[in-house]
């Protein structure tokens, strides 16, 4: 065949080409390239099985296409070979059906073995209910040493840093404001949930992943081996901000999460808002910026401008510059459409009474609204009272 | 394997004397009234690749703002609006419609029929895709945007999006009406139009895997139909199909969807299939080996393809018994595959082979599609799933299926087909050029994204940990060199249909079915009017 | 079936229909139709425009094609061979419907074995949804109001008569057809439209009954939206095959069809048939248990 010089020459040049790359890759393979490194005996199962299975994969591939290039090389028309005309043979059609079934049996054996084990959640030590928001989580110790603790759990990296405005850190978008804390050596089971869409709650050193379903409690267990401080994302798309809402543990040993513990419970009862008192207007509003900052700004924009249509802006909202118990509820409950709930989910579980009245008064006196009087104030016990009603 | 046939019909059986040409309306009108298979058949091959151009360009987009870490180009609502629509159009616009194509094209003078069962019906198929496609598009341009929650559309994230959502519903819907239609007329044409003596068990491979994915699309387009009309009902009126307080369940739509989006994997790959079977015996000059065992093969696929589902949801929390399940039933469908792999290989074993464009690619789909083929068996189990799930792993298992896998196969198919399509030769060097640059652009593209998922980047996100920087980098730069290289596709094209040389009957030596021994190159307007004689 | 037709029974020269422009028109419709509920959707009625719109073109469309459809068959250019494409292209799309109906009938039994058990466990009433206990019917944990289910042995037992019956009548018609008794085959075929919308008629008062007296409504969680998307759908596929039924009575009238030849009938009753298996279906596992 005439097309057979330019072939050999493309193909030459095209190999060489494939030659210096993947050497140069090779070169690289410093990098992260491979699973992370094991935290857990559970990860160590997975990386095992993953390890043992590739290999397998590799060397079968290796073989077949043995066959394959020896053929290209051996049985080409141009070095004049001839072409059999056999095209059928019941032994290898059975060999090659047969061969392959029973590898699968052994593959499958080890990993049911690593899946019951991961899919035990009983008798865990301490268990922490998550809690995806868009685009935060949320996390609850129900059970176990540490029940009571509650917090929140933000994206860290400061916005210059993403839009590249300032030098990135070393932990660029896998740092958080309050990690998760757990004790090393004990089993740790995850509930997950989640407030308005599916999030994913993942944790590669534990071999641990589980989506938060709205309105659905899911679990997970993983028992940490290292002390140290582990990271990693959210991993079901859940919108705009998906890509910022990074989840990191840190192990700590038994006597250090005692410590910890002790903190934080008695940071509990020192900050507990009082939810019967009376504030003044400045008060509110500075409390109400922060509140703003931590859980409206990636929607409504610090300049309170959104990104309509999609966001509403609440500068100049008739809303906002209305009645103020609408507003409370339509915070408290967030907003549905046509019955369907939309990305302004309902905050009453995530502010207390003293947060949601800061924050809405904060929208009502700042930017270009300037509601005042009554309807610009609003206390606490008001929250209270509309968020029993319901 | 096609069917011995005998060979004094070859001087086109006096459909010249019909006048061979065309009769209808002329100029555009010709296009859009047209009921010719070879006319339908053009028109959903350039339609596919205006989508593969439009889709491509997102990817080119995705891979840009992936290029360095931080957000430049795109805002991350954006950035999922691509993805998005990237996936959705390389499937329902490129993909599905390229082997539509080849379906209208080939099918009827590969079984010497005279066209389609239903010729108008056949144009009704594509003409709906234009449309569906403007308003796919044109969600980019509404308020809100396109709908930004990937291709499987999630609930209860589709719930929230603006009215780019409903346009995407009411495209899936016009697609599907197009697959479920066109698929009727194939299985019809491919039972019924059958020349005398063509049994089905001397059917060329292609119109065989053919088969088997009009009767996927037939019982899986309805069901994802159903799935974004519940979508649509949630948003719209109320319903709580896939709401918790109501009593549904948003993981009811992932076990809809799934049920429709596994089978919707085989019908992108099955028709690949198809098209590499006559290839690779055509350039090794040697029967294709295992005719009987590749179309058990294929219908094994198809089975099984209905019970697997769930192998997209190891994460959503299914009991242990369900997920073994599933993780069984689809390891299984690496022996029919396997049995698929090895035939192809054994067609090769002892042949004569020559190494012309077509069956470049046929061998690059061979080597990736099967690498392809292991990551995917990797992700079957598990526990290994479980780490991988939604990380770039999971990206690049299925862009060898897919880019490697059915891109290849139709760019085999279309080199391998063209001659006889327009009566031209394309440029050999040229094409093998295509070849090369394709072959280690996409292996940049794609052979380091397992590396990414393995090391923990999750999937859609428009900005990532440092730590990921360098594939990133090499990634897309693969991408961009990916892109630019089709551009050599289209212009290899038009040369040929301009300036190519003219193509004899037969350009290939090997290849053996009733388009290559009965018909004229080009072939005629009119095929088969009076059904060819075989043996 | 082989060889499809065999060679002996097929003609040498199959219909291979002119150029004509119905196709593209019906995309446009739906093209229309589509955008036109979009912008509805979104609150903006001018959308009714688009729908009336497509709709119109849809009809015109619709004459024209199954005009052209009914005169090359009346002028006798489809014989046995075509008669077969027809026959096979029938029988998938129908079997494209019941995959339809069945992601329906799967969203139900997920939602009735499934998730509100689910919903009801120790696990989701101490987290998320206290004192919800699982039952069916069920309007989900988040919902308050107060409504009743839907009986089964009022209205809709009698629907299960009419459709069934309606299923006997066609057959009828479908005899007296074939023994070219014009007489029987107008009066069976027109039993069975009748049949076809009273049972629509009660379907309606149903309706009303839910909405006025049980306070059951489409967002009455999950069973009100599996009550209403199941049996809504179902009637919509009524209502069209009432029209189909009717177009077919008319063509009778004028003396369409041969006792040999009449596969537009067949076609129509067979979809009929399937409406009728759907309802049973829906009967019993919507209604009854
Ligand atoms: C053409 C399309 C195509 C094809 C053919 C396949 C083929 C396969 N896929 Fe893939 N897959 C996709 C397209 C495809 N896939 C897409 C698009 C997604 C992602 C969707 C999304 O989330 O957006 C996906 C995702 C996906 C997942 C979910 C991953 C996740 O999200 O976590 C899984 C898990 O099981 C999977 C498995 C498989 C398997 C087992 C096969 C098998 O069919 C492969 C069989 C082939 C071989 C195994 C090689 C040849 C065999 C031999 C040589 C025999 C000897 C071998 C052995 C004994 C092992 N695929
Ligand atoms: C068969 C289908 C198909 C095909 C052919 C492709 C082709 C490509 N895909 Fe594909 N991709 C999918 C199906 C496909 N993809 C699916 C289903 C998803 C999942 C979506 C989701 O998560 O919901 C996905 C997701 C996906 C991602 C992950 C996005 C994310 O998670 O956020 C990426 C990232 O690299 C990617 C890249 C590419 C690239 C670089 C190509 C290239 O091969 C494309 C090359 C083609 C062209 C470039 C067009 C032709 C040339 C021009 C238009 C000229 C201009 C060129 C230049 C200026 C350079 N794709
Ligand atoms: C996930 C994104 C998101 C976050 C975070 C968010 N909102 Fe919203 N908000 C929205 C959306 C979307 C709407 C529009 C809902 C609709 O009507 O469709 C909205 C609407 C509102 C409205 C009604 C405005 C009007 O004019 O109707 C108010 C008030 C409001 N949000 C206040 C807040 C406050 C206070 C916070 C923080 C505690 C907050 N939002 C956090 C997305 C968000
Ligand atoms: Cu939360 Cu992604
Ligand atoms: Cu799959």
């Amino acid at each position: 065949m005439k097309s057979s010089k330019p072939a050999r020459s493309i193909a030459t040049w095209s190999l060489a080409i494939l030659g210096i790359a993947y050497s140069g890759l090779a070169l690289a393979l410093a990098l992260e390239w491979n699973l992370q490194p094991a935290g857990s005996k559970l990860a160590a199962d997975i990386h095992w099985l993953h390890e043992a299975v590739m290999v397998l994969c590799t060397a079968i591939f290796v073989g077949v296409f043995g066959f394959m290039f020896w053929a290209c090389y051996a049985h080409r028309k141009s070095k004049g070979h001839k072409a059999a005309q056999f095209h059928e043979n019941t032994t290898v059609e059975i060999l090659w059906t047969v061969i392959p079934a029973v590898i699968l049996v052994g593959i499958a054996w080890p990993t049911t073995r690593v899946l019951v084990e991961q899919k035990d959640t009983s008798n865990p030590d301490i268990t922490i209910k998550v809690t995806g928001y868009q685009w935060k989580w949320g996390y609850d110790y129900v059970k176990g040493e540490g029940e009571g603790i509650s917090f929140i759990s933000t994206l860290s990296t400061p916005r210059d840093q993403i839009e590249g405005k300032a030098p990135k850190g070393e932990h660029y978008l896998v740092e958080v404001d309050n990690e998760l804390v757990v004790p090393m050596g004990k089993k740790i089971r995850i509930l997950t949930t989640a407030a308005d869409v599916i999030h994913s709650w993942w944790m590669p050193a534990f071999g641990a992943k589980q989506d938060a379903v709205p309105g659905f409690i899911r679990d997970l267990w993983f028992r940490p081996e290292k002390t140290g401080t582990f990271r990693s994302q959210c991993v079901e798309l859940c919108g705009k901000e998906h890509g910022f809402m990074p989840i990191v543990v840190k192990v700590v040993s038994q006597e250090e999460y005692g410590k910890w513990v002790g903190a934080q419970m008695k940071m509990i009862a020192a900050s507990a808002d009082d939810p019967n008192k009376f504030f003044a207007l400045d008060e509110l509003k500075k409390r109400g910026e922060q509140v703003y900052a931590k859980n409206c700004v990636v929607c409504h924009q610090a300049t309170g401008k959104g990104t309509p249509p999609a966001f509403p802006p609440l500068d100049g909202s008739k809303m906002v510059l209305g009645p103020k118990d609408a507003q409370i509820v339509a915070v408290l409950n967030g907003v549905m459409k046509n019955g369907a709930p939309t990305a302004m989910a309902a905050f009453g579980k995530q502010l207390n009474d003293v947060e949601m009245a800061a924050v809405i008064t904060f929208t009502r006196n700042n930017w270009g609204n300037k509601v005042g009087g009554a309807d610009g104030l609003v206390q606490p016990g008001e929250v209270k009272v509309l968020r029993d009603k319901k | 394997m096609s069917a011995v046939v005998d060979t004094h019909g070859h001087d086109g059986h006096g459909h010249d004397a019909h006048g061979g040409g065309y009769h209808g309306a002329g100029g555009i009108m010709r296009w859009v009234t047209t009921t010719n298979h070879k006319d339908i058949g053009t028109l959903y091959l350039w339609f596919s690749f205006i989508m593969f151009m439009t889709g491509g360009a997102m990817a080119m987009a995705i891979r840009l703002e992936l290029f360095s870490p931080g957000i430049q180009f795109f805002n991350p609502d954006l950035f999922n609006q691509f993805t998005t629509m990237h996936g959705l159009i390389m499937l329902f616009g490129a993909i599905m419609p390229a082997f539509v194509g080849f379906a209208n094209w080939q099918i009827p003078i590969m079984i010497g029929a005279p066209d389609m069962a239903f010729a108008r019906l056949n144009n009704w198929s594509f003409w709906l895709l234009p449309f569906a496609a403007t308003l796919l598009v044109m969600s980019f341009f509404t308020p809100g945007g396109a709908p930004g929650v990937g291709w499987t559309l999630y609930a209860p994230l589709t719930v929230q999006m603006g009215m780019g959502m409903d346009l995407t519903i009411f495209a899936v819907h016009l697609l599907g009406m197009s697959s479920i239609l066109g698929s009727i007329n194939i299985i019809t044409t491919i039972l019924n139009m059958r020349a005398p003596g063509m049994t089905m068990m001397r059917l060329p491979l292609f119109v065989w895997t053919w088969l088997i994915t009009a009767y996927l699309l037939v019982a899986a387009m309805p069901v994802l139909a159903g799935a974004v009309t519940m979508t649509l009902t949630d948003r719209h009126f109320g319903t709580s199909f896939f709401n918790a307080a109501g009593g549904g369940d948003p993981v009811l739509y992932q076990h809809i969807f799934w049920f429709f989006g596994h089978p919707e994997v085989y019908i992108i790959a099955l028709p690949a299939f198809g098209v590499v079977s006559q290839v690779l015996p055509a350039f090794s000059r040697k029967p294709l080996f295992g005719y009987a065992s590749m179309v058990y093969a294929t219908s094994a696929i198809a089975i099984l393809s209905f019970i697997v589902w769930a192998h997209h949801m190891y994460t959503v929390g299914m009991p242990v018994q369900g997920q073994l399940f599933f993780m069984y039933a689809t390891t299984l469908i690496a022996i029919p595959t396997g049995v698929k792999v090895f035939n192809w290989v054994a067609t090769m074993w002892k042949g004569s082979l020559t190494f012309e464009t077509p069956m470049l690619f046929a061998i690059g789909f061979l080597f990736l599609f099967t690498l392809g083929g292991f990551t995917g068996l990797m992700l079957s189990l598990v526990p290994i799933d479980i780490q991988l799930h939604d990380t770039y792993y999971v990206v690049a298992h299925f862009h060898y299926v897919m880019v490697a896998g059915a891109l290849f196969a139709a760019f085999a198919g279309v080199y391998f087909w063209f001659p006889k399509w327009t009566g031209k030769m394309y440029d050999e060097t040229l094409g093998q050029w295509h070849f090369w640059l394709t072959m280690i652009f996409f292996n940049m593209i794609f052979f380091v994204q397992h590396f990414l998922g393995l090391a923990g980047m999750p999937r859609r996100i428009p900005d990532y940990p440092l730590i990921f920087e360098t594939w990133n980098k090499i990634s897309s730069i693969g991408a961009f060199g990916f892109g630019l290289t089709q551009l050599l596709f289209l212009y290899i094209i038009l040369k040929a249909i301009r300036s190519g040389e003219k193509a004899p009957q037969k350009p290939w030596e090997g290849a053996d079915s009733l388009e290559w021994t009965h018909l004229p190159t080009p072939v005629p307007y009119h095929s088969f009017e009076t059904p060819p004689v075989l043996k | 079936m082989e060889h499809g037709a065999s060679t002996t029974t097929r003609q040498a020269h199959y219909h291979v229909p002119q150029p004509m422009p119905w196709p593209i028109m019906g995309s446009f419709s739906l093209f229309c139709m589509a955008l036109g509920s979009v912008i509805l959707f979104n609150g903006a009625s001018a959308g009714w425009t688009g729908i009336a719109l497509g709709f119109m073109v849809l009809l015109y469309m619709m004459f024209r094609w199954f005009g052209d459809v009914i005169r090359e068959s009346e002028g006798g250019k489809y014989g046995r061979w075509e008669d077969l494409s027809f026959r096979w292209g029938m029988s998938w799309f129908i079997f494209s419907e019941v995959m339809f109906f069945a992601g329906f009938f799967g969203a139900l039994f997920w939602a009735r074995v499934m998730s509100v058990p689910d919903l009801a466990s120790l696990e989701h009433n101490t987290y998320l949804w206290p004192n919800f206990t699982s039952h069916w019917p069920s309007a989900g944990p988040g919902f308050e109001e107060k409504f009743s289910p839907m009986g089964a042995w009022g209205l809709p037992a009698l629907n299960t008569v009419l459709l069934l019956s309606s299923g006997v009548t066609i057959t009828l018609a479908h005899w007296g057809l074939i023994a070219n008794q014009r007489g029987k085959l107008l009066f069976w075929q027109g039993m069975t439209i009748l049949l076809g919308v009273l049972f629509l008629i009660c379907q309606a008062v149903e309706y009303a009954h839910a909405y006025s007296d049980l306070n059951l409504k489409l967002t009455t969680g999950a069973y009100g939206t599996t009550f209403f998307m199941l049996t809504g759908f179902h009637g919509f596929h009524v209502t069209c095959g009432a029209i189909m039924l009717t177009v077919i009575w008319f063509r009778c009238l004028s003396g369409h069809f041969k006792p040999e030849h009449h596969f537009a009938f067949e076609g129509v009753a067979w979809y009929w048939h399937f409406v009728d298996v759907v309802w049973l279906g829906l009967f019993i596992f919507v209604y009854w248990l």
